[in-house]
């Protein structure tokens, strides 16, 4: 069974100008992970925001565990949990207070809130920070603490977007732990990240997202194998790009990609070593000193590159303040 | 019930924040009280008024509608933080009455004026202010001023809704009530200012709730009645139709606002 359907969905923001999502359709398995990635400004937390009822899309369909996220929002809301790129929670009050006032907005009442708030506090690892105020904790615990929020009631579905985001190598570690623990659990989620490694730990699904359409679908091995097994990579002085790039573009028969900081050439190929060898005798023929070259075994990366034909964290104009929607 | 609920908890969210940063009810009280004394002291002494107990008398009444009309800025201010953080979103996004956290917002903040006004009583005293009327109606006319600045603080609602931060939220709030609480009888009788000056004064909600207050606190009130205008001889009718429009205007609208805010 689908717990997550959105079909079609277009959000536009000033007046048709900016076009957040442009006719994006996905899905989610009951009890499964679905990691939505892609750049900034490519739409994910419009997406998120509609189908927890937060934004009305302007056109398409989306039902969340069965329930018309447009016909019935306030039914909608009773069986999601949503965690989003900020931790929204009170900073002044306690973690403690937090979660005991979400659980008597769920109508526990305050007896099931304080033991609600208790487990939830130990699960993530909080109960020593529990009885002091938020703003002392680390942008790992925040997260933690914002997660656990939206885990009061047990939800069908649960949506975390940008989970983490803006947080340290450790605080991004500890928190896939968490989310992990969940997963086993099976909790139907559906997560939002511009990290590809992300998607590749956490999901068991992959959509990515570029200027509000899913471009490509699949598990991460699938993905992997779309863009066509290894990638032949060269790098070369600046002068060289231009002319390297169309030797490798030429030997792969596919458009050639290009990181500019670190002048490294790429394109998928699918006869290994051969590739390899035909680069180099054009390379040489055309007199460019590679001053690396060799083969790699896809990364999600790739994946992305050879999709969009940018890197996955290149765009990140002003369409992401506008996503937002706040003026 | 359970919207009843929603609006308890979130009231008293609002008061456990402020029990948490008790700077913010000493800021609160603090701008007011400089004012009595600047005004009971300093500009006070050239102001002749006739009144038995002098000035102080008619200032208080005034310092008390200043003070509630800046619940406008403290409910904006406070609604823009929420939003800035996210926490609209997450409450938004609960199973809960879409419209308890801004109704929730409204009543805390009013129940913070109880306590301000309470200060700014004792401040009054202090300096001198002794209303003459009974203590029922000295009551309502507290009561009164609550009513006032919840009336108020929906209009806050919707700037709050409006603005893109809080720095925004705050200057835009200032810009409405400033004015308003100056071009008033509040400070001084409407009689020196220029004709159409004296007209504005004498409809300004401000001016009204000022009136109806001295008269409620057992005063004459000598500060206005310049054109024999319906406002300056019937402020506590006018001041009940001020605030029922204000209310029947900006409850419906920020409410809306804020199922839609972000479409």
């Amino acid at each position: 069974m689908k717990s997550v359907i959105a079909e079609n969905l277009v959000k536009t923001y000033d007046k048709g100008k900016v076009r957040a999502l442009d006719g994006l359709s996905l899905d989610v398995e009951e009890g499964t992970v679905l990691s939505v990635l892609g750049p900034n400004g490519a739409g994910k937390t419009t997406v998120v925001r509609i189908l927890t009822t937060l934004l009305r899309a302007d056109s398409g369909s989306a039902s969340v565990a069965g329930i018309d996220v447009i016909k019935n929002p306030e039914k909608v809301r009773e069986v999601i949990g949503l965690s989003g790129q900020y931790a929204a929670v009170d900073e002044i009050l306690t973690g403690y207070d937090n979660l005991v006032m979400f659980g008597e907005l769920y109508h526990l009442g305050k007896k099931q809130a304080v033991v609600r708030a208790n487990e939830l506090l130990e699960r993530f690892s909080l109960t020593e920070a529990a009885k002091r105020p938020i703003k002392t904790y680390s942008g790992g615990m925040r997260r933690r603490l914002d997660l656990a929020a939206s885990l009061i009631v047990k939800p069908k579905v649960l949506f975390l977007d940008e989970p983490t985001t803006g947080l340290d190598p450790r605080g991004r570690q500890e928190m896939w732990g968490v989310i992990q623990e969940l997963v086993k659990g099976g909790v139907t989620l559906l997560l939002t990240t511009q990290y590809l490694e992300e998607a590749d730990q956490l999901a068991d699904d992959i959509a990515v997202i570029d200027t509000g359409k899913v471009i490509a679908r699949g598990t991460s091995d699938a993905l992997k194998k779309q863009v066509g097994g290894e990638r032949l990579e060269v790098v070369v002085e600046q002068v060289h790009v231009a002319k390297t790039m169309e030797i490798v573009a030429a030997v792969s028969g596919h458009k050639a990609a290009l990181d500019e900081g670190l002048r490294l050439i790429s394109a998928p190929v699918s006869t290994g070593s051969a590739a390899l060898f035909e680069v180099l005798k054009a390379l040489d023929s055309a007199g460019i000193h590679a001053l690396d070259v060799g083969l790699k075994r896809p990364s999600l990366d790739d994946v992305f590159l050879s999709l969009t034909g940018h890197a996955a964290e290149e765009k990140k104009e002003e369409i992401a303040e506008k996503k937002r929607g706040r003026k | 019930m359970s919207a009843v609920n929603d609006i308890y908890i979130i009231t008293r969210r609002q008061l456990l924040l402020l029990s948490r940063v008790p700077e913010v009810l000493i800021f609160s009280t603090i701008q007011p009280v400089m004012f009595v004394l600047l005004f009971r002291y300093v500009f006070g002494g050239s102001i002749s008024t006739g009144q038995p107990g002098g000035y102080v008398q008619l200032l208080m009444p005034g310092i008390f509608v200043q003070t509630v009309a800046f619940t406008l800025a403290g409910t904006a201010s406070g609604l823009a933080e929420d939003m800035k953080k996210g926490l609209i979103d997450r409450f938004r996004s609960l199973p809960i009455s879409q419209s308890a956290l801004v109704i929730g917002r409204t009543l805390g903040d009013s129940l913070l004026n109880i306590v301000v006004l309470a200060v700014m009583g004792i401040a009054g005293y202090i300096v001198g202010w002794r209303p003459s009327a009974g203590l029922a109606t000295v009551a309502l006319g507290f009561l009164f001023l609550l009513f006032f600045g919840y009336a108020l603080s929906w209009v806050g609602v919707l700037v709050g809704l409006s603005a893109s931060d809080a720095r925004v939220v705050q200057n835009v709030s200032f810009i409405v009530t400033f004015p308003l609480t100056f071009l008033s009888n509040a400070f001084a009788p409407t009689t020196g200012m220029p004709r159409a000056l004296q007209y504005f004064a004498e409809w300004n909600p401000v001016s009204t709730m000022v009136a109806a207050c001295r008269e409620l606190f057992g005063l004459e009130n000598q500060f206005g009645a310049t054109a024999g205008s319906f406002p300056s001889e019937h402020p506590l009718t006018t001041s009940l139709i001020y605030m029922l429009i204000i209310m029947l205007i900006f409850i419906p609208l920020s409410l809306r606002k804020y199922r839609n805010y972000a479409d």
